[in-house]
């Protein structure tokens, strides 16, 4: 017998005779319904207290904003295929698809998401031209995220359900971190050790 | 109302005082107490050593000792400790109908409806928190684990408390920490629960209390034990046994003397 | 209906860290004595207990979240078959090769036939209870391939030459003058000047694995989740690290235990919540990486999924027992547990050390092999309050002491005298007779209010640390049955 056969017997020989399964009761909240002002001070709120850097600008003032908030990274920042010019500042490159290790050489990345948690302060990006490859949100220090107002919901349950199952996901909440030592937060290990986030309302 | 006791295994036989104070202090309240004669254990110990085919005919007796009482006009039944009515709540149905004892397991679960903890008695049932009692002492509360968490007594015993006159009431640190007894874990991993139990009398000793309470003779028999042997001169009284006292039956000179004396 | 009636095999011996080598209490007297270690949990636990109720309390739907994850756990493992099927369908289906492994020495092979189809000698690895469980780095080793930890806790477990003692926070026993020393002494090239303050330390640990990421053929990563309805795996992390191993390398291989199944996407959306505050206290843990089989051009092209059993079924098949395996490893009952605070990991003798250590290694592998843990905890109940799922974990302990008082095949002294004690407390007047021999016992007092420490065993257990009252002449019911007699 196979092995996957002889696991799947267990199972059944284990469960026994079956019965109807108990459904599940979600009374849990599913939707915020905050207004999107508030959510947005929730969303930097929490990236804040994470310690991201958050700026806030319109949507006609993103690569300037961008530009300044680089002014001190050392290094070349290279953007998402999918970013829109209009985001790039002046001297960036865009991906070109060379051996994921290679990124690390770059001191910045800046790309779009595909959805922002306020509650939790967490920004997703999906590996979509805009996202950009997984590799590349990791290896340079600094990465900045472009979020657009109308790409904030309030909870988790509301994010989940805008993005795609099957795609690359990134969650990113803050900038990477570790408790390992006497369970105290100290931000900046492997992943960037600087996330700034450009809130475009 | 009509009262049954119930004493518990421990308390009737180590410590009878607290059986008595309970006794006692619902007949000032004005209710009838009366002791089912053929009572023992609810069979908690053996159910947590593991021994809960041996249990059974335990669980059997109680329901024998307290079903009379009930047909006799008993409203409810009442014990002096948290965590043996917590048994009777959480495990003794389920241990009979486990063996397969359905009409056994059924009776429990309907005398466990009418069982309730002194604390829980008194604020919820007799909606009494000023019992008129004295206590001219410094004392500290110790929650324990079962009537913390299982029966979730929440302030109950606090509101007692609070409401006796000359009682000066500490609040005790770490106070939802286990002080280690956990019946026989007390033996079978000694070390570790003298561990948990010095952290316990640590905690009781900041507070400088004379006294140290709580709903459960078991725990108390536990910290007590333990600063007992440190000579600490803190020492450890059943809840009940101060809501007994009175001006009449306990002064500061009697102090060192149970209240109630059995 | 027990797994051994059934003839379901538990996790074998002699591969992977699933027993000890002592008895819990004897480990746990030597655990006690170690000043260092109980500062250093006591500091530590404090900490995360303080951080899980501050973002717990921040949720005002927490109870209905739990009962959500209670309940599809509950469900799931009622069709675990079904779901299994599922998730292999859909991770085949989107470029991913999935593997089953019937216990450790099973998964170890597969896992190191397929490192040696890529020709690599080395494979970095994100921290996993599985791989942990089933002793995978040794199995490795064996086969002349390296396998280095890089969750800053397993490096430090790994450089230290040491053992896991916590399912979060594996070097949760060390503190960082400690950590510090082991860096000194065991990384090549470490800054001498290398201070004991946390970030320094992090920051040692970034440069000495920066350019095992970067040359990396291929990564080992346990799973939080698999999502059956879609073959989304999904991996919760803090440092990074984590990414880099599934990011980076061309080959990934999973391997997880076959209860981390989820039905459908939806279900993330109650765990992505539960975990991360009932783990490390955050709103939400810093990465979480979900990914289905293969995507060209982003991340491994290739990926393995190992599934595991190893026990698992075994657990499955007791309806008490089975709720063990809803576990989604947060950790939220260490760190709550008095016993746990006091003892620390090591004394568990297993990788899943604490309270749900203290259920799930019994049964996975079986309970005489493990007979002391379920014995490990004075069922104070804090671990049930704080598991974001709902075990009830005091309950099941209770079982399984009963599972090994009732797989006894010779009499014991306790349970000679459990017996005997049933028969008294069964009868009112074998009762009597009991307690008024207990009474006795106040002759051995000489009129002092407490026994002498020195009795026999097992009172002396009790006596050597507190004083017994001296008991009663008469018993309460005996004094009110003689005032009351009509």
């Amino acid at each position: 017998m196979s092995s996957r056969e002889e696991i799947l017997g267990r199972i059944r020989t284990a469960l026994g005779e079956r019965g109807p399964v108990s459904p599940v009761t979600r009374g849990y909240r599913t939707v915020d319904v905050r207004p999107a002002e508030v959510l947005l001070d929730v969303l930097v709120d929490r990236l804040e207290d994470y310690k991201a850097t958050v700026v806030r600008c319109g949507p006609d003032e993103v690569a300037a904003t961008v530009a300044t908030a680089l002014a001190a990274v050392q290094g070349d920042v290279v953007v998402a295929p999918g970013v829109p010019s209009a985001w790039r500042p002046e001297g960036s490159v865009e991906d070109d698809g060379r051996p994921a290790v290679d990124l690390a050489g770059y001191g910045a990345t800046l790309t779009g998401v595909s959805a922002a948690v306020a509650e939790t302060g967490t920004l997703v990006l999906d590996g979509s031209p805009l996202c950009g490859r997984r590799a590349l949100s990791l290896l340079p220090d600094c990465l900045v995220c472009v979020v657009e107002a109308a790409q904030v919901v309030g909870s988790v349950p509301e994010g989940l359900a805008v993005l795609d199952p099957l795609a690359p996901l990134t969650m990113i909440s803050g900038p990477s971190a570790t408790s390992d030592i006497e369970l105290q937060r100290v931000e900046g290990v492997h992943g960037p050790r600087a996330l700034i986030v450009v809130l475009v309302a | 109302m009509k009262v049954a006791l119930f004493a518990t295994c421990l308390v009737d036989t180590l410590t009878p005082q607290v059986a008595r104070a309970t006794a006692t202090l619902l007949q000032r309240l004005g209710h009838e107490v009366v002791v089912p004669p053929g009572q023992s254990c609810c069979g908690q110990m053996h159910v947590n050593t593991g021994y809960r085919r041996e249990a059974v005919p335990i669980v059997a007796n109680h329901v024998r000792a307290f079903a009379g009482a009930l047909s006799s006009g008993v409203e409810a039944i009442v014990a002096p400790s948290g965590s043996c009515v917590a048994s009777i709540h959480h495990q003794q149905a389920a241990v009979a109908r486990r063996a397969g004892e359905h009409q056994l397991a059924d009776d429990a679960a309907a005398l466990a409806e009418r069982t309730f903890e002194l604390s829980q008695f008194l604020v919820d049932v007799l909606g009494v928190t000023d019992v008129g009692a004295y206590y001219p002492h410094r004392v500290t509360y110790h929650p324990t684990c079962h009537s913390l968490r299982l029966l979730r007594v929440g302030d109950r015993p606090l509101q007692l408390l609070r409401a006796v006159r000359g009682l000066d009431l500490v609040e005790l640190p770490g106070a939802d920490q286990c002080c280690g007894f956990g019946g026989t874990f007390a033996v079978k991993n000694a070390d570790t629960s003298t561990a948990m139990l010095t952290d316990k009398m640590t905690d009781v000793l900041s507070t400088h209390a004379e006294v140290c309470t709580a709903g459960d003779a078991s725990c108390l028999l536990h910290i007590g034990g333990g600063l007992s042997r440190l000579r600490s001169g803190t020492r450890t009284v059943h809840l009940a046994e101060i809501l007994a006292s009175t001006e009449e039956a306990v002064t500061p000179q009697q102090s060192t003397t149970p209240a109630v004396t059995a | 209906m027990t797994a051994v009636f059934l003839g379901i095999p538990t996790a074998p011996p002699g591969v992977g860290h699933l027993r000890g080598d002592r008895s819990f209490p004897d480990a746990a007297r030597e655990a006690l004595r170690d000043g260092q270690l109980r500062a250093n949990l006591g500091h530590a636990t404090s900490t995360i207990r303080a951080k899980r109720a501050a973002v717990v309390g921040e949720l005002p739907d927490w109870a209905e979240l739990r009962e959500a994850g209670r309940a599809i756990k509950a469900a799931t493992m009622a069709r675990l078959d079904e779901h299994l099927i599922a998730l292999e369908e859909q991770v085949t289906a989107r470029g991913g090769t999935v593997h089953w492994a019937r216990d450790a020495i099973e998964a170890n092979a597969i896992v190191t036939r397929l490192v040696q189809a890529t020709g690599a000698d080395e494979v970095v690895k994100v921290k996993s209870m599985a791989t942990q469980e089933i002793g995978l780095n040794e199995a490795l080793e064996a086969a002349g391939i390296t396998a280095h930890e890089t969750d800053l806790a397993e490096l430090i477990v790994q450089l230290g030459d040491d053992k896991p003692s916590h399912i979060l926070v594996p070097a949760i026993h060390k503190n960082r003058a400690e950590i510090r020393e082991i860096f000194l002494r065991t990384m090549p090239g470490a800054d001498p000047d290398l201070t004991d303050d946390p970030r320094q330390l992090a920051m040692a640990a970034r440069t000495h694995l920066r350019e095992r990421f970067l040359r990396a053929r291929v990564a080992i990563s346990g799973a939080n989740f698999a999502v059956a309805e879609t073959g989304t795996l999904a991996v919760v992390e803090s440092e990074g690290n984590g990414r880099m191993c599934l990011t980076l390398p061309d080959t990934l291989i999973t391997v997880m235990g076959i209860e981390k199944v989820v039905p459908s996407w939806r279900d993330l959306e109650v765990y992505l919540q539960l975990l991360p505050r009932s783990s490390t206290g955050e709103r939400m843990n810093p990465y979480t990486s979900l990914w289905a089989g293969v995507t060209p051009g982003d991340g491994p092209q290739e990926f393995h999924l190992v599934l595991l059993d190893n026990g698992r079924t075994a657990v499955l098949a007791d309806e008490v027992g089975r709720e063990a395996l809803h576990c989604i490893r947060c950790s939220a009952c260490l760190n709550v547990c008095p016993v746990y605070e006091r003892t620390g990991g090591h004394a568990y003798g297993s990788v899943y050390p604490g309270p749900i250590g203290a259920i799930l290694s019994p049964q996975l592998t079986g309970v005489e092999d493990n007979a002391s843990l379920p014995y490990a905890s004075s069922l104070c109940g804090a671990c049930y309050d704080v598991c974001p799922v709902a075990i009830d974990i005091p309950s099941i302990l209770v079982h399984l002491r009963a599972e090994h008082v009732e797989a006894q095949t010779r009499t014991t002294p306790e349970a000679v005298a459990f017996r005997a004690l049933s028969k008294a407390m069964s009868s009112p007047r074998l009762w009597r007779l009991a307690q008024r021999a207990a009474g006795l016992g106040r002759f051995l007092a000489r009129g002092k209010t407490t026994l002498p420490n020195a009795l026999p065993p097992p009172v002396s257990t009790w006596t050597r640390t507190r004083d017994l009252p001296t008991p009663p002449a008469k018993t309460f019911t005996q004094q009110w049955a003689e005032e009351h007699r009509s």
